[in-house]
């Protein structure tokens, strides 16, 4: 059974139709690379299932049944996790605040809880020792290098057990060697059964790590295929619009 | 391994000594050291005890009010109606114990006014996106008016049945001394230092004026916590606005005027940014520590009143100066 299935699913800002009458569903453990052009409304779709905007129509279900996300943090309960596309991070915050902002750790009783520093200190480095990644969970963001910052909004979807992890652009902006690390790890979610959207520009990526890639052009969904059966080739054609549908 | 532990723990010995003489507020804390000292061998009234109760308590209402401010700046925003909050809620205080109520209705009203405007300025500034500063300058208006309103333009100095308790909560010192409003502002300072470095509310307060759109995405309630900001801001007006009448013993309706521009002058020489993401408590205090002993020792030193603004001013210059040079080095 598909661990998240969207119907008819449409999106608009005013009078632009960000995302238009789009259906998919999505296997757990599987690896889904959605591409398109600048504005195809990749973003748009992403921020729906990540409970940051409603749908104007259409119903989103998981595990079978309708699934209503009225903030980020409903969607987190049910186990979803995103990565944003400019990775929401708070310069003049640490990255471990960074990694727990909006769900931050705290101890002691009842009314009188505080933030529990240590604790977010210890978890925050045991993620970026996991991502491989040079950042320290004190310093703050505001001092980091690019794949630092990838890797403080990474960590994020790291936090708790999530079944589907959306990635918008991850390998944006950061080193060769990093993008083999997000990868590895995209394939280390997947051999978990976590259900992984990665948005990317990047054609190789995609062929390498995704086990389907869907196309969307102008808001509409114009292509929804398995990697064996298409081609760099096909998907450029699909999301210039040189080839229209498959 | 060795080195990977080590090397976090030397990295965070070294910014704390770094932090320190980078930080706003430990040169102005130097600078209020100094300028005591300063006055108390250039001055014989200086270092009176009758002098020194007097800068203490003059520092507190400024700085109360400074440490509500301190919430709205650190989301990034501003509040110019304290001033006028401050005189409405001494204004309702004075003429609700005037009418015969008790000093605790009184307290109540007062409270229960500021909290209500907070949240007028909080609910159009977050939920309908109008800019801080024009809903502030209006309410700036609004609320001295409405204070005019109340008390017909009067002065009021007779509170009623509870007269006494009113004087003495402003004007007494019940411990060792020290004059209550500063055992207050103490008290709110620490409350203000526990709730930012402590809280999640203070945690998503800093999330907000470091990028509001991030905080939005990962689920901070942005729009609940401004109100609350601005209502808290409104509520330190409103404090500050009753230990102040408790001190004089009378309200008038121009109490408090231009006191909106000496609170965010303590914040920012405090150490606070006024693009948001940065302050602190304690900061708030030092601020309003340095404005008033300027303002103290020049009329000690014999120099014209005149001249007070451009002390303030130079203050204020001289601390964004500071955050400048800062910022060049670094990027540099
Ligand atoms: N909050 C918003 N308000 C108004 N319009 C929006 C908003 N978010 C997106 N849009 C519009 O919706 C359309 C789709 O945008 P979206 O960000 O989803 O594209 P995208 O596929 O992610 O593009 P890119 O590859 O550049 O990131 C664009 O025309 C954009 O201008
Ligand atoms: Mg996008």
């Amino acid at each position: 059974m598909a661990v998240l299935e969207l119907t008819n699913i449409s999106r608009h800002f005013g009078a632009i139709q960000a995302v238009n009458d789009v259906s998919l569903s999505i296997e757990p453990g599987q690896v889904v690379g959605l591409m398109g052009d600048n504005g195809a409304g990749k973003s748009t779709l992403v921020k729906m299932i990540a409970g940051n905007f409603r749908p104007s129509h259409g119903t989103m279900h998981m595990d079978g049944k309708e699934l209503i996300l009225h903030k980020p943090a409903e969607a987190r309960q049910h186990g979803i996790e995103i990565v944003h596309q400019d990775l929401a991070l708070c310069n003049n915050l640490t990255a471990a605040a960074n990694v727990y902002l909006g769900r931050e750790l705290r101890r002691g009783v009842g009314p009188f809880r505080i933030l529990d520093y240590a604790a977010m200190y210890k978890r925050a480095g045991q993620l970026f020792a996991e991502l491989k990644s040079e950042t320290r969970p004190r310093d703050l963001v505001k001092q980091m290098s690019g794949g630092q910052r990838q890797a403080v909004a990474i960590a994020r979807t790291m936090l708790s057990q999530a079944k589907i992890v959306l990635m918008d652009e991850p390998t944006a902006a950061i080193s060769v060697r990093q993008v083999a690390e997000v990868l590895n790890l995209i394939r280390h979610l997947r051999d978990q059964g976590i259900s992984v959207v990665l948005i990317s520009h990047r054609m190789p990526d995609v062929f390498t790590v995704a086990d389907r890639v869907i196309v969307m052009r102008r808001g509409r969904k114009v292509a929804d295929k398995t990697i064996a059966s298409s081609s760099p080739e096909e998907v450029t054609g699909l999301i210039t619009g040189a080839i229209e549908q498959v | 391994m060795a080195l990977t532990i080590d090397q976090p723990i030397e990295h965070k010995q070294q910014s704390l000594a770094a932090r320190l003489f980078a930080s706003q507020t430990f040169w102005v804390v130097i600078a209020v050291i100094l300028a005591c000292v300063f006055l108390s061998f250039a001055t014989d009234a200086f270092a009176t005890s009758k002098n020194l109760y007097n800068i203490t308590r003059n520092i507190t209402f400024v700085a109360i009010i400074a440490l509500g401010m301190t919430f709205v700046i650190i989301t990034g925003g501003i509040d110019l109606s304290v001033g006028s909050v401050l005189c409405l809620s001494s204004m309702i205080l004075a003429v609700t114990m005037h009418a015969g109520y008790s000093i605790e209705v009184g307290i109540l009203a007062s409270i229960a006014t500021a909290l209500a405007i907070g949240a007028f300025n909080g609910i159009l500034i977050a939920y309908l996106g109008f800019p801080p500063f024009v809903v502030t300058l209006g309410m700036l208006s609004i609320a001295r008016s409405l204070a005019m309103v109340a008390s017909n333009n009067t002065v009021v100095f007779q509170f009623g049945p509870d007269h006494a308790k009113l004087l003495a909560l402003g004007g007494g010192a019940w411990v060792f001394g020290i004059a209550n409003p500063v055992l207050y502002m103490i008290l709110l300072a620490l409350i203000t230092g526990f709730i930012l470095r402590w809280t999640k509310f203070g945690r998503h307060i800093f999330a907000i004026g470091g990028n509001e759109h991030a905080a939005t995405l990962t689920g901070v309630p942005v729009r609940q916590i401004k109100v609350a900001v601005y209502m808290i801001s409104a509520l330190s007006a409103g404090i500050a606005g009753i230990i102040q009448t408790g001190w004089l013993g009378a309200v008038t309706t121009n109490l408090g005027t231009g006191m909106e521009l000496q609170v965010i002058a303590a914040t920012v020489i405090g150490g606070a940014n006024l693009a948001g993401g940065v302050g602190t408590a304690f900061g708030a205090i030092v601020g309003a520590a340095l404005i008033e002993v300027i303002r103290n020792s020049l009329g000690l030193l014999g120099i014209n009143a005149f001249w007070q603004g451009v002390f303030i001013g130079g203050a204020i210059l001289l601390a964004v100066l500071f955050d400048r040079i800062r910022n060049f080095r670094r990027s540099d």
